[in-house]
């Protein structure tokens, strides 16, 4: 690195983070490939297990491993069993992901004004904050009846238990991240002619990003949580609704199904959730 | 010194108390203070003695709770572009590259873009951060990053820089190279500086007049010229004389307050 020597201790830490960032390319793909390895070795691990302990029982309650991939196989593309849930994966997921990325954006809409006002404004803080304090402890299932009456049976209360079950994470971090902004900040954007309304969009949403992100992703993983619940009572369709069906047909290798493919859209949305905030946290040190 | 009409900034009378956990601190008494265009004022004395809270009245981030100040002849009614600060510790908007920390007063002035990226990329250019002018903050120096914020306080059009220790957190070599530096630019833009050090070698070395201010109550104890000629060399006798009797004011008083 050229610039070490005029620059000094900057350049230096520059210089290492870049030689962290690109070793050699075959040590890179070597440790990329034991990363992939390691991680992959608890799952096979359990699946062996699983297959070991339930594989050529006659009465085992659990389905083997092979029998919840054919299904899943099924479930997806169809052509093996031919029943009424061949090939319909694609519909509940579908509904699912409606209802919860609906509810997670509605959530978002409603949680992350009502937080930066809560956390910069003392009247919106002593005005809405015990109430929302006070409700928060209220588990989200626990609305269930209630939204059930509200909003009727079907994919309406499961909508709004989505919302309620991402809204406090999202809030209570949104509120979080806006206290703690270094105050220095405001000091130093009022000096440079940077006040008022203008501070919010300026100072407090950007310095309150990281924290509001860590809402995000705790939201979107409440979401997935609680769209199960919301799905297991009147609703037709739904990954919540067919674990839910195929409890009662004692169809274990399909609620089995529901639960990976809860896992993976899950895990597939906290990836591009953590990818978006790689991109726009570039700035902060405990992100980059 | 140079503009003898209006001073930049005049200080009249001017005290400040605060309550801290049930208790009255007075931060500052009586400070009377004069600073004309173009000065280079520095303000010495142990911790407590209200240098930094004088500092932040002008800045307008404090009100007095007694007397007046004012710039222009006008009274300081809070923050703004015409009196720029450079914080020990940077406030420097973390999220925003180098370059975009020069340009936020420009834009939040509502100038046009055209000018702002002029004006960014000259202050860029003067601290000599070109290469890293997509670099964000947390992968700079201090001494950087202290560059970063004299800069962003220049680009705003400001006719008083105040200092709170600027240098304090860095080694010393990048000190005295900001120390140069930031003579260098005050010669050639005829900036007004208020500087806060608790150097005195750095007071000695920077400034056109020394205040020396002691603590509990903090004020303004007594002033000296600095006549000696610039660039100043650190080992000289006549330097030597003059941090001499400036430790000597300051010791005085901390005896004195012992005693």
């Amino acid at each position: 690195m050229s610039a070490t020597a005029d620059i000094g201790p900057a350049a230096d830490a520059a210089a290492t983070d870049a030689s962290a960032a690109a070793p050699a390319p075959p040590v890179a793909a070597w440790r990329r490939a034991r990363g992939a390895l390691l991680a992959l070795a608890l799952p096979i691990g359990l699946i062996v297990a699983w297959h070991l302990a339930t594989h050529g029982r006659k009465y085992s309650l659990i389905p083997p491993p092979s029998d919840v991939a054919i299904e899943l196989y099924d479930l997806a593309f169809g052509g093996i069993y031919d029943d009424a849930y061949s090939g319909t994966l694609y519909v509940h997921l579908l509904a699912s992901m409606s209802r919860v990325y609906g509810g997670f954006a509605l959530a978002l809409a409603v949680a992350l004004p009502l937080g930066l006002m809560i956390g910069r404004i003392a009247l919106m803080r002593q005005l809405l904050d015990p109430t929302l304090q006070l409700l928060r402890p209220i588990p989200v299932t626990a609305w269930l009846p209630l939204a059930m009456i509200m909003f009727g049976l079907g994919p309406r209360s499961a909508f709004f238990l989505v919302f309620l079950g991402a809204f406090y994470p999202i809030l209570i971090n949104t509120i979080f991240g806006v206290r703690s902004v270094d105050p220095r900040l405001f000091e130093a954007a009022s000096m440079l002619g940077c006040t008022g309304s203008v501070q919010f969009f300026k100072v407090v949403l950007p310095a309150s990003l990281p924290a509001i992100f860590t809402g995000l992703r705790l939201g979107l993983g409440f979401a997935w949580v609680v769209i199960v619940v919301g799905e297991m009572t009147g609703v037709e369709t739904g990954l919540g609704a067919i674990i839910m069906e195929a409890r009662q047909l004692s169809r274990t290798e399909i609620v089995i199904c529901g639960m990976i493919v809860i896992g993976i859209a899950g895990f597939i949305t906290d990836r591009l959730v953590v990818l978006l905030g790689r991109r726009l946290l570039r700035w902060s040190p405990s992100h980059a | 010194m140079r503009d003898t009409t209006v001073p930049v900034i005049e200080l009249k009378d001017v005290g400040k108390q605060f309550e801290l956990q049930g208790r009255r601190i007075e931060a500052l008494r009586g400070a009377r203070l004069t600073v004309h265009k173009g000065e280079f004022v520095c303000l010495i004395g142990a911790s407590g003695c209200g240098k930094s809270t004088l500092l932040r009245i002008i800045a307008g981030f404090e009100r007095p709770t007694h007397g007046e100040a004012l710039m222009w002849g006008v009274p300081i009614a809070g923050p703004a572009p015409d009196r720029g600060m450079v914080f020990q510790d940077y406030g420097l908007f973390p999220w925003l590259t180098v370059r975009r920390n020069i340009a936020f007063g420009p834009i939040a002035r509502g100038r046009p873009a055209a000018e702002v990226k002029d004006t960014v990329e000259r202050f860029i250019s003067l601290i000599g951060l070109q290469r890293f002018a997509d670099a964000y903050p947390h992968q700079l120096s201090g001494g950087m990053k202290q560059r970063v914020a004299i800069a962003r306080v220049l680009a705003n059009d400001a006719d008083v820089v105040l200092m709170d220790e600027p240098f304090g957190a860095l080694d010393a070599m990048t000190r005295e190279r900001l120390q140069d530096e930031l003579l260098e630019i005050w010669q050639r833009t005829g900036l007004t500086v208020m500087f806060v050090t608790h150097s005195i070698e750095e007071a000695i070395f920077l400034a056109d007049r020394v205040v020396v201010m002691s603590p509990g109550p903090g004020r303004i104890e007594s002033e000296m010229r600095i006549d000696l000629p610039r660039r100043r060399d650190v080992s000289a006798p006549d330097f030597n004389e003059i941090r001499r009797e400036l430790s000597r004011r300051l010791h005085n008083d901390l005896a004195r307050k012992a005693a």
